[in-house]
């Protein structure tokens, strides 16, 4: 099993490669056409900010690359945004994989949410053996709204989409690498089922 | 709904867990990566690594530790304790850290603060604030609670957060040590005055004084070291106490 992150300027992947690990997969952390298309499963982690980052993934031709990708894709956090269409992050032109905009948290609510949530309404394999109402955990200002393509939802002052899928295309707004025990589970599922 | 935090508290010295009061008499309690491996078992939510060493030669040793934390457990961790430039942070962060905290450096050029978000992200960024009441006010005090600063900590928040600041850790020196429960009027006072999460820190003795200061207090996490360290009280306890009052966690 080739397993390929994509290396970019938006935080550290770290923790991405040592949660691999304890399932006994050895990642490559690449930004080479070569390698991302030719991996098994590919992982679009990401911390920082939407225009800076997409800025970035321009400059490297690295947007059409990920978007023509044909193998399973996981996006992380940061990732799972800028898979979507636009985000208010930076006035941002995303990826548009996802159809779904990208909104800052507004309200009686602390900005940025930081901790532990319940995902519910799971679907798809990626949530295979994760119970409904699990904790994960969140680093987030921003959040896409709920779609057709949403595979998971959160309540943080409103219900949004905390994870995604559409075709080969799957994506999370918590970190699975750092969500315990569900959150590894969810990384073994995208490696042993998404298709 | 998001939970509350329960966050250990680790005191590291040349790559070793200490324990001590005040830190005077410090003794080595084993390896940190056991103990956050087990914490991480019992059901702590995240975990704070402090070095008071600090010093230039141990950075390596730390940087190494962190490698080694990161590799093993798989919740969030903040590393803390002498940090004071990016190339400090990114070291840190490239070793697998999710987090770090800036205290004395931060208070000293507010510009780091700013800095560390705009290259990093704020969610990265906590500050450390330790503070103590005198003079019908609470302070700001620097260099582990040595040197007092001639800031409110309620000004140097609100300033902190404006800058980029993430998360605040709020430890009351009044408190720190005394297990009569934590400072509930700053926490709150805090709090209130920011739209970020503060995690309230010193003083903790029993299970009430953690209900008190997410309820009173309107902490959104709870720093203690010693009631876990000497296993007064358990995590899974704690959280099972909590959750029976009402307390939204994760169990």
């Amino acid at each position: 099993m080739k397993v390929s992150i994509v290396k970019y300027n938006a935080g550290n992947v770290q923790s991405v490669l040592f949660s691999l690990e304890r399932i006994g997969i050895s990642a490559t952390v690449t930004d080479e056409k070569e390698v991302l298309t030719t991996s098994d499963k590919v992982i679009f982690p990401g911390v920082g900010e939407a225009s800076s980052a997409m800025q970035y993934l321009k400059s490297k031709n690295l947007d059409e690359l990920i978007v023509n990708l044909k193998q399973p894709v996981l996006g992380i956090c940061l990732g799972m945004q800028l898979m979507c269409k636009y985000s208010e992050e930076g006035n941002t032109n995303c990826l548009g994989i996802f159809d779904n905009h990208i909104k800052l948290f507004k309200g009686e609510i602390k900005v940025p949410q930081i901790g532990w949530n319940t995902i519910y309404d799971l679907k798809t394999n990626l949530y295979k053996g994760i119970k409904e109402n699990e904790y994960m955990y969140f680093v987030h200002s921003y959040y896409a709204e709920v779609s057709e393509h949403t595979i998971a939802k959160t309540n943080y002052g409103l219900e949004y989409s905390s994870s995604l899928q559409k075709n080969n295309f799957y994506a999370a707004q918590f970190h699975p690498e750092k969500s315990s025990d569900a959150g590894q589970q969810l990384l073994e599922n995208f490696i042993r089922f998404a298709k | 709904m998001i939970t509350k935090r329960i966050i250990p508290c680790l005191d590291i010295k040349d790559g070793r867990t200490v324990k001590g009061i005040n830190f005077e008499n410090i003794k080595d309690a084993g390896d940190p990566v056991e103990l956050a491996i087990e914490y991480a078992k019992q059901g702590a939510d995240e975990l704070v690594f402090l070095d008071i060493t600090a010093t230039n030669e141990k950075r390596k040793t730390l940087s190494e530790l962190v490698t080694r934390i990161a590799k093993h457990i798989n919740i969030p961790f903040t590393v803390g304790g002498g940090i004071s430039s990016i190339e400090d942070v990114s070291i840190l962060l490239n070793s697998g850290a999710d987090k770090i905290s800036v205290n004395t450096s931060a208070v000293k050029n507010p510009q780091l603060i700013k800095d560390l978000a705009n290259q990093f992200g704020s969610q990265c960024v906590v500050l450390a604030i330790d503070t103590k009441f005198e003079d019908n006010d609470w302070y700001v005090y620097l260099n582990g609670g040595r040197v007092k600063a001639d800031l409110k900590t309620i000004d140097w928040a609100k300033e902190a957060v404006a800058l980029g600041a993430g998360e605040i850790l709020l430890t009351s020196m009044n408190n720190d040590g005394t297990k009569d429960g934590f400072a509930i009027d700053i926490t709150k006072q805090i709090s209130e005055a920011v739209n970020v999460p503060v995690i309230a820190s010193g003083g903790a003795g029993s299970m009430e004084h953690f209900n008190d200061v997410f309820k009173n207090g309107k902490a959104d996490a709870a720093l203690a070291a010693s009631v876990f360290h000497y296993k007064e009280i358990t995590i899974l306890q704690l959280k099972t106490y909590l959750k029976e009052n009402s307390i939204e966690i994760r169990l």
